[in-house]
């Protein structure tokens, strides 16, 4: 994907975060999206999040496949390493990142082609595997880059951009990963930073395999009347029953809540991530509920936004292969390679 | 090399047959027949002949006991032990004249009797078995063992070396030694009283099997993966591939785990398709892993796409192909050599890759391990190609040579103390001048930092869409593969090089090329030998093929893929090439060979 070199010039008076690195730390080459385009919204939540958890940039690895979604992960952390594969096998190769080094932090950016049609199957199984990833899905509704075809994501009866009216049923990412066992399920929208930025913290930080379906309007090909993937519908359809806060385990805690009203949850890093009920009846630990309140909503022409799911107990990829605290890419050689006297122990059971 | 044998088919020096219905538990029987004669040292070649299917369908044994230690399939069967009466008129077609064959007799079987220059005996081995054992399933098995006494007696094994393999194989299930013992006793002592013990063929004891043990290709293959230290093994399941995965599995178990912690020092995902398998093979290595694949025909072709990806942004893999017959889903479980040309060019685009073609489980073992260290030096992927007659059948193997010095080529990394002392890390830049760029491991900095990408790049590693920045870079992928010629494997020549007549052959057909070659030599034809060990040709290729004027190119394939790649990537006169073909599916004998060369030579066409 093509990028241009961003200047790299520093307001001193920049806030800095506890590695001392400014926002500007987390930024990537500059974008060459349509101006507009809800994923430079997501990219610049990225940013915000990596800078707001003080990551070190070499801890963070990024990942994609093809597809404007995928050229995006150009755009942030360029210090850290980043692989724009083939489309739609993303989560092979970060599997197999994965294996080898369990200490990096894995962001995969996706898109609806790459991750719903042509990366379906690769989609379910990073999700059967919990692979430890933050797995977001920039979601159109469109192919962009071929200009214009509709997606699986299209809503059935909504329209192109030409006026043809989509006559398929959506896939849905977030009832898919609720249906496969994900334990961390949510929807955002590009436009609204505030809910997304949080949402990326907690993802990052939970155990196993975190997906964000991210509503993120295609300016140039779906953002047109009778679409309902556009910036003004996706706007005047969200429900959002859960609001997400994010607290780093550094921060004291100093907003307090009302009780019944939040769910604090704790995560392995010591932070932990708050939910604050805007809908009373709706509770984000319950698989089966979520999955209903989601398709009721859906069958109002409403996008359920927040973390609609967020469950434990499940063991992800590394837990399930019971591999070593120390990355597999890091072993000595002798650790590795059972030597001559092993050889001669393993050849005299083959006489 | 061994020396051709004068006497017809005698002491050491025959071709015994099984006949069996899949399922049955004959596997071990007959392993445990050719195991004792090896024990008794006494080389043996083992073919198995296996349908592509679980329970009940017709499979076959072979072991060829050669004395004088050949190594390919004979092509003659002396003794055929006919266990599955729905073959039975085949299997007795199958003897050659002056043979033996061995069936149950509890039932009559007259139609066994039509042949005169067979001798048929008849051993009523189901109703011995109803005599002496309970139970349905026991009766079944024991069967099978109760053919192996049988056998002992009729080719003279020795009953002590069989006891001390069963002993070995139900360590933890001693009883089951004596139940065993006791089926071999009846067959034996059956076949003592009845027949004329020992038949003209039969074992003489040697000691020619000292320093070898017998193991099957796929297996030594994962051995070399265990050596080299790989510790990502990602696959999705085909034959014959499978049991390459499981022997690296099984070696993990046992060398790999911490004893302490039971953590694994290696990581095996059964992926949900060959694209994920190679993926994670290739995600794994760009981390700094050592990773690899084994799979099949079908699974390269499905691997295309990721394959080229590996190519372009140069990034290790070794993936094992263990071929089998194409094309689609062909006999899975039947041998060929049908994926050269797919191999050395897969994926879309201008892609070629490194291949190594080994003859034998030894190779497979050494080459696994060099595959590993040529994937990282070179930064590409690296294709170990076997086949089914090597990953699946038990060799016998010369002892595997290793040196706890040894290191491992990791390749041109460069580490965070090194990335301190330069300016400024580009990915694709040939500072050395040997076509090999640096690359860094993900984590070791932000001054290490790229962006690896299929999409068009420049030398720097940033995107491109220049034409000559484009160019740049696929010249010196160009030149690099050049470079793999110096490295792989060289050709293995035999002969003094004055014959005006040159073999060349590849991987399995090794065997009965070289029996074939003495076959020739014995009726006044001398011929050079080159057997090809890597792709790109080596030096050694191209001088070969200029000082023959013939030619003959040997190999297990319809469309002489070999050829094609000699003519495609050498200098050599297209016209000079002949082709020998053999691609029914089973291991070649040298028989076909012989014919090959002697017709060609006698009409003049290869004048």
């Amino acid at each position: 994907m093509s990028s241009a070199i961003k200047p790299k010039v520093e307001h001193p008076g920049l806030p800095r975060n506890s590695l001392g690195l400014t926002r500007r730390g987390y930024e990537g080459g500059m974008s060459t999206l349509c101006a507009g385009c809800g994923h430079d919204s997501v990219t610049a939540a990225i940013v915000q999040a990596c800078f707001e958890l003080s990551l070190q940039p070499q801890s963070v690895a990024k990942l994609s496949g093809i597809g404007c979604s995928s050229k995006t992960t150009a755009y942030f952390v360029h210090g850290a390493h980043g692989f724009n594969g083939v489309h739609g096998r993303m989560p092979a190769i970060a599997a197999g990142a994965s294996a080898a080094n369990r200490t990096l932090k894995y962001i995969g950016v996706s898109g609806d082609g790459d991750s719903l049609s042509i990366g379906l199957g690769q989609l379910g199984h990073a999700i059967r595997r919990n692979m430890d990833m933050l797995y977001m899905l920039e979601n159109n509704g469109v192919y962009g880059l071929t200009k214009g075809q509709f997606s699986a994501s299209a809503d059935m009866g909504s329209k192109s951009k030409k006026g043809e009216a989509n006559d398929h049923e959506p896939i849905d990412p977030v009832l898919l990963a609720l249906s496969l066992g994900a334990t961390f399920v949510a929807r955002s929208f590009s436009g609204d930073k505030q809910q997304l930025v949080p949402l990326i913290k907690a993802g990052l930080m939970h155990p196993g395999f975190a997906i964000i379906d991210i509503l993120s309007p295609c300016v140039t090909f779906n953002d047109h009347e009778g679409s309902t993937k556009s910036y003004a519908y996706v706007r005047e359809h969200l429900q959002t029953p859960i609001a997400t806060d994010y607290v780093e385990a550094r921060r004291e805690i100093t907003v307090s809540y009302a009780a019944g009203e939040t769910v604090p949850v704790d995560m392995h890093d010591g932070g932990r991530v708050v939910l604050r009920k805007l809908d009373a009846d709706y509770d984000p630990t319950d698989r089966a509920g979520a999955l209903a309140y989601v398709q009721e909503h859906q069958a109002l022409g409403e996008h359920v936004t927040g973390l609609i799911y967020l469950g434990e107990g499940r063991r992800h990829f590394h837990e399930r292969h019971l591999t070593p605290e120390e990355p597999l890419n890091s072993l000595p050689f002798d650790k590795l390679c059972p030597g001559k006297a092993a050889m001669d122990r393993i050849l005299a059971y083959y006489r | 090399m061994p020396q051709l044998a004068s006497a017809p088919a005698g002491v050491n020096d025959f071709v015994v047959k099984f006949a069996n219905v899949n399922g049955t538990g004959s596997a071990s029987a007959n392993s445990l027949i050719m195991k004792a004669i090896f024990r008794m040292g006494v080389p043996v070649v083992g073919k198995n002949f296996f349908p592509s299917n679980i329970q009940g369908l017709p499979t076959w044994y072979e072991i060829r006991v050669t004395g004088v230690g050949w190594i390919a399939r004979s092509g003659r069967v002396d003794v055929m032990v006919a266990m599955n009466s729905e073959t039975y008129s085949r299997d007795i077609a199958e003897v050659s004249s002056g043979g033996f064959l061995i069936f149950d007799s509890t039932w009559p079987q007259p139609s066994l009797l039509g042949r005169e220059d067979v001798t048929v005996l008849g051993v009523p081995l189901a109703q011995l078995c109803t005599d002496n054992f309970e139970g349905a399933r026991a009766r079944i098995l024991m069967k099978n063992i109760m053919y192996a006494g049988v056998l002992a007696a009729l080719l003279d094994l020795d009953l002590g070396v069989v006891r001390e393999l069963l002993a070995e194989s139900y360590a933890k299930k001693p009883a089951l030694v004596d139940a065993n013992m006791k089926a071999i006793g009846i067959g034996y002592d059956y076949a003592r009283k009845n027949f004329d013990c020992p038949l003209p063929v039969r074992v003489g004891k040697l000691d020619r099997t000292r320093g070898h043990f017998m193991m099957d290709g796929n297996t030594a293959a994962a051995l070399g993966c265990l050596y080299a230290g790989a510790t990502v093994g990602a696959w999705y399941p085909i034959t014959p591939s499978t049991s390459l995965m499981d022997a690296f599995r099984g070696f993990c178990n046992r060398h790999r785990v911490d004893p302490q912690t039971g953590r694994r020092n290696f990581l095996i995902m059964q992926a949900e398709d060959e694209l994920a398998a190679i993926g994670a093979v290739i995600g794994a290595s760009w981390n700094g892993a050592r990773a690899f694949t084994p799979t099949s025909g079908p699974g390269i072709s499905l691997m295309n796409e990721f394959i080229g990806l590996a190519y372009y942004a140069e990034i290790p893999a070794v993936l094992f192909d263990v071929q089998r017959v194409g094309p689609s889903t062909g006999m899975p479980t039947r041998t060929q050599q049908c994926d050269l040309m797919s191999c050395a060019y897969a994926s879309h685009g201008d892609t070629r890759h490194v291949l190594l073609f080994p003859a034998n489980p030894e190779e497979c073992f050494y080459m696994a391990v060099q595959a590993f260290d040529l994937a990282e030096r070179l930064q590409t992927p690296v294709f170990v190609l076997l086949d089914l007659d090597i990953g699946m059948n038990d060799w016998m193997v010369p002892d595997l040579k290793w040196e706890d010095s040894f290191q491992p080529d990791r390749g041109k990394i460069l580490t965070a103390d090194m990335l301190e002392k330069i300016d400024r890390f580009s990915r694709y830049l040939d500072v050395d001048n040997d076509a090999i760029p640096w690359r860094t491991i993900p984590g070791v900095g932000e001054k290490g930092a790229y962006f690896t990408r299929g999409s068009g790049h420049n030398k720097y590693g940033g995107y491109t869409e220049d034409s000559a920045e484009y160019q740049e870079v696929m010249e010196r992928l160009t030149r690099k593969f050049r470079a793999a010629a110096g490295m792989v494997p060289k050709a293995v020549v035999d002969g003094d090089g004055k014959a005006s007549v040159g073999v060349v052959s590849i991987g399995s057909c090794d065997g009965a090329v070289r029996e074939a070659l003495a076959q020739l030599r014995a009726d006044g034809l001398a011929a050079d030998y080159l057997r090809v060990r890597g792709f790109p040709f080596g030096e050694e290729v191209e001088s070969f093929l200029a000082g023959h004027e013939t030619i003959f190119v040997i190999e297990q394939n319809r469309d002489a893929q070999l050829k094609s790649l000699l003519t495609l990537e050498t200098e050599v006169e297209k016209r000079k090439l002949r082709s020998v073909l053999y691609y029914s599916g089973l291991p070649m004998s040298a028989d076909c060979i012989v014919n090959g060369i002697q017709s060609a030579m006698a009409t003049g066409e290869a004048a």
